[in-house]
């Protein structure tokens, strides 16, 4: 009996704690407004399921709890019932999925002008690489490391000479532009998440994996790393800043290529 | 055969075999000890698992420390807390709600339900019991070697799983793996015994559909087990040789504190394939025992009818296979081949209409109902409410894109605790509570048992609930430290300290039930063999707690399904299984 306001208490709580907390994604500073869109479509359909089998449980605690000479009713089936609800669910799934398959086809469909930024996880630091002049990023391996070619990068081969490397610094993104972030690594698992992109994807050495993405607001964000990758995992961040077209063209010019750092 | 589950017959058919002779014991270590009885050995796991689940709570006070209040606690260093939030997960997923579900309730409900004198392969089930506690022990022990249990978190990912920088690399891993592989040993022969038992062990007039979904719950999960099982074991077989011989299955050329190490060629996504294919399944295999048991919690103190049987027993098995298929939506951003987010996506979101079925199915079971508000009905609500909360957050980690930014977050953690940790222990609460007084003969303390379950549901759903919000912020699961991440504010670490707290007084209040447990052992009122009134068939033993082959000389026979409650013109508002239809019975609705 208590239960059935407990119940109720607990649907008015949950609802009025998604409106009035504080807490919330952080502002979305790329395209993929879809993303959000989705999950806030998600959120409605499951919160008004939620809320329904929640309040109707507690309607049936209250209207069928035990009393003196009740007698529940012996029903074993009721098929019409199980197919209208069976069908609604089907309803509401497709709801959902439909268009968060339409918003996957759009994110695993890198559009062709996106530019070329080449993410590198080490336990537990973050380095990039940048296409220089060429427009290509050279030949990289794992077995080519070693003290003077921290990242791997194919000396041998001649696109690579341009290449700007930023070994732990901070990563500038030109806004408005979309970004195809190639993803590697030297060690171990690690995930390339800066949440004010909502978007994010694992490193694993030996392949190389990728997201786009297009900043749309200028600013500084954090990246996180979001694969366990050891005790210093969760100090593995970096910055990524978000800058006018101008701004980035001259913050190129100052990057060192490969060529200067094995010279 | 009644090809409708709830006509009852007038007689059953005749035995098809003939009784198996049951093994005896002869003096009290093969009495209490090695038994090969299945009550016994459903005692001795449950109490293992309860155990060393005693350990995974106290990791989970160590873990809530760290978050609640970083720094606070130097004790707590950044090796140690990933040891503990692996420790943690592990003993939960595998070694206590595997483990409780299929070799404590299994082996304890299985042979009484279905009118069976025991399970068949009386050794091999005892065998089971005791390579499992070998496999907790193995466990334990990786605490006190040197370097400490593995901290690679309980997915155990290579490369890392297996390379410095990852707590417990030395002893950890390899007695992690050691264990899981005995585990899986013993599970295999328990569950061997489970599932022959179901197909050929039910007395008369017990057939498949006249069972109760409890065992159905765990005959299915247990099959599912069975072939999940094996990738794990293989797995963990590989990871152990590239840890102690050096092969490659797993692991890529890397490097490693700028040295090169010998490894080369081998994919650590194999490893997260081969993880998945198992722990998927692995989610099932706890929530289907927990499915099934809750159908009957509800059925019994509501004194109404399971709603729909026949789509229970279809929905646990259409999940059951579907969840095959849907492994790699843990695998979204693991760097897989994007376009199977296309399939596994939709498998996914398929799985959600079996599964609505099945909670629709609990609610209209209460609908129209008696309702009772005892401690398994307590505990069975509880489950209905976090359930469809885990339940429906799955659908945003399910939708691929949804997924993309949440997974890898405290969502992820939220959202598998509602589900697969807080919704199935409340069912294995409910469950003690209702069949405690069958094992012991006394009735477990009503008055305790109710503290204990408003300070564990209301806690329970107060740490959980908030904690999807926080990683909807973005904050990264497995963070050692997270109070420095740029985007959490202030009130953020308030909520973080405030869920510790609940942490804390939720595992508090488990002292109560185990105190619970022990003291009504001698001192609860005495049950008799049938307090709740209910119909299924281990209810009905002549004597109880049930002898050795549980129903003396006759093997009950079975004219009805389990769920004859509030019968119109029935004398009492239950009819037992074991009792046949009078011919003259109104034609049935």
């Amino acid at each position: 009996m208590i239960l059935a306001v407990i119940m109720v208490l607990i649907v008015i709580g949950s609802v009025l704690f998604h409106f009035l907390s504080p807490w919330w994604f952080t502002p979305l500073a790329s395209n993929w407004g879809y993303i959000d869109d989705t999950t806030v479509l998600t959120f409605g359909i499951t919160g008004v399921v939620f809320s329904a089998v929640v309040l109707f449980v507690a309607y049936c605690l209250w209207k069928f709890r035990h009393r003196e000479g009740r007698k529940a009713a012996y029903e074993p089936e009721n098929k019409r019932l199980e197919s209208i609800l069976t069908a609604l669910t089907a309803g509401g799934v497709i709801a959902m999925l439909t268009p968060g398959l339409f918003v996957w086809a759009q994110f695993v469909d890198v559009p062709d002008e996106a530019a070329n930024v080449e993410v590198i996880g080490q336990q537990w630091l973050w380095s990039y690489r940048l296409p220089g002049a060429d427009g290509q990023l050279g030949a990289a391996d794992n077995r080519l490391i070693g003290i003077d070619n921290t990242l791997g990068i194919n000396p041998d081969d001649p696109a690579s000479q341009d290449d700007l490397v930023i070994e732990g610094g901070e990563l500038l993104l030109p806004v408005d532009r979309p970004v195809r972030f190639l993803l590697r690594s030297v060690d171990v698992l690690h995930d390339f998440y800066v949440p004010e992109f909502r978007a994010k994807m694992d490193m694993i050495p030996g392949s190389v994996t990728y997201f786009w993405v297009t900043p749309t607001k200028t600013g500084t964000y954090e990246i996180l790393c979001a694969e366990l990758c050891g005790t210093g995992h969760s100090y593995m961040r970096g910055m990524v800043t978000v800058v006018t077209q101008e701004e980035y063209d001259e913050w190129l010019t100052t990057q060192v290529t490969f060529a200067d750092l094995t010279s | 055969m009644a090809d409708i589950p709830h006509e009852a017959s007038v007689s059953a058919p005749p035995a098809e075999i003939e009784e198996m002779e049951l093994p005896h014991a002869h003096g009290w270590w093969s009495t209490h000890v090695f038994s090969q009885d299945a009550k016994v050995i459903a005692v001795q796991y449950a109490a293992t698992a309860l155990a060393i689940g005693a350990v995974a709570l106290v990791l989970s006070w160590l873990i809530r420390l760290q978050l609640g209040f970083p720094g606070v606690f130097e004790f707590i260093d950044s090796e140690r807390y990933y040891q503990f939030i692996t420790m943690h997960g592990m003993i939960m997923v595998v070694y206590l709600l595997t483990a409780l579900f299929l070799g404590g309730f299994g082996n304890y409900l299985i042979p009484l339900m279905i009118g069976a004198r025991d399970m068949v392969f009386p050794y091999a089930n005892m065998l089971s019991y005791w390579v499992y506690l070998l496999a907790v022990l193995v466990l334990v022990v990786s605490f006190f070697v040197p370097g400490g249990p593995t901290g690679a978190g309980w997915t155990l990912y290579p490369p890392q799983a297996i390379l410095s920088n990852t707590p417990g690399q030395q002893f950890g891993i390899v007695l992690m793996l050691v264990s899981l592989i005995l585990f899986i040993a013993g599970f295999t022969m328990g569950g061997l015994n489970y599932t022959v038992t179901v197909l050929q062990a039910r007395t008369r007039g017990m057939t498949l559909m006249r069972m109760p979904l409890t065992v159905w719950g765990i005959f299915v999960a247990t099959i599912m087990a069975l072939l999940a099982f094996p990738a794990l074991f293989v797995a963990a077989v590989m990871m152990l040789f590239d840890k102690l011989l050096g092969t490659s299955f797993f692991m890529p050329t890397l490097v490693e504190f700028g040295e090169q190490l010998s490894y080369g060629g081998g994919s650590p996504i194999l490893f997260q394939h081969l993880f998945w294919f198992f722990g998927h399944p692995e989610v099932y295999i706890v929530a289907l025992p927990a499915f099934g048991i809750v159908s009957d919690l509800i059925s019994t103190h509501a004194r109404r009818n399971i709603f729909g049987y026949r789509m229970m027993v279809w929905a646990i098995v259409i999940i059951g296979a579907l969840s095959f298929i849907v492994w790699a939506h843990h695998m979204y951003v693991s760097g897989m081949h994007p376009y199977f987010g296309f399939f596994f996506a939709t498998t996914t979101l398929i799985i959600a209409v079996p599964t609505a079925i099945k909670v629709y199915n609990w609610v209209l079971t209460l609908w129209r109902g008696d309702i009772h508000f005892t401690p398994p009905m307590l505990f069975a609500l509880g489950f209905i409410v976090t359930f469809v909360n885990g339940g429906l957050s799955g659908l945003f980690l399910g939708n691929v894109v949804v997924d993309v930014p949440l997974s890898d977050t405290m969502f992820v953690v939220a959202h598998f605790h509602m589900v697969m940790g807080v919704a199935p222990i409340l069912v294995i609460f409910g469950a003690i509570y209702h069949w405690y007084p069958k094992v012991t003969g006394r009735m477990l303390d009503d008055a305790m048992a109710k503290f204990h379950f408003w300070v564990t549901f209301l806690g329970a759903y107060l740490i959980f609930f908030p904690m999807h919000y926080i990683g909807l912020m973005g904050a990264p699961r497995r963070y050692f430290e997270s109070s420095d991440i740029l985007l959490m504010p202030e009130s953020a670490h308030a909520l973080n300290a405030f869920i510790s707290i609940m942490a804390f007084i939720v595992g508090f209040a488990q002292i109560v039930f185990v105190f619970n447990l022990l003291w009504s052992w001698k001192h609860g009122k005495e049950a008799g063999g049938n307090p709740w009134r209910a119909t299924s068939l281990e209810w009905q033993t002549p004597e109880t707690p049930p002898g050795h082959g549980n129903w003396g000389k006759e093997l009950p026979v079975v004219y009805r399904w389990a769920y004859d409650y509030s019968v119109p013109g029935a004398a009492e508002d239950f009819i037992p299984q074991n009792q046949p239809a009078t011919v003259t019975k109104e034609a049935p609705a």
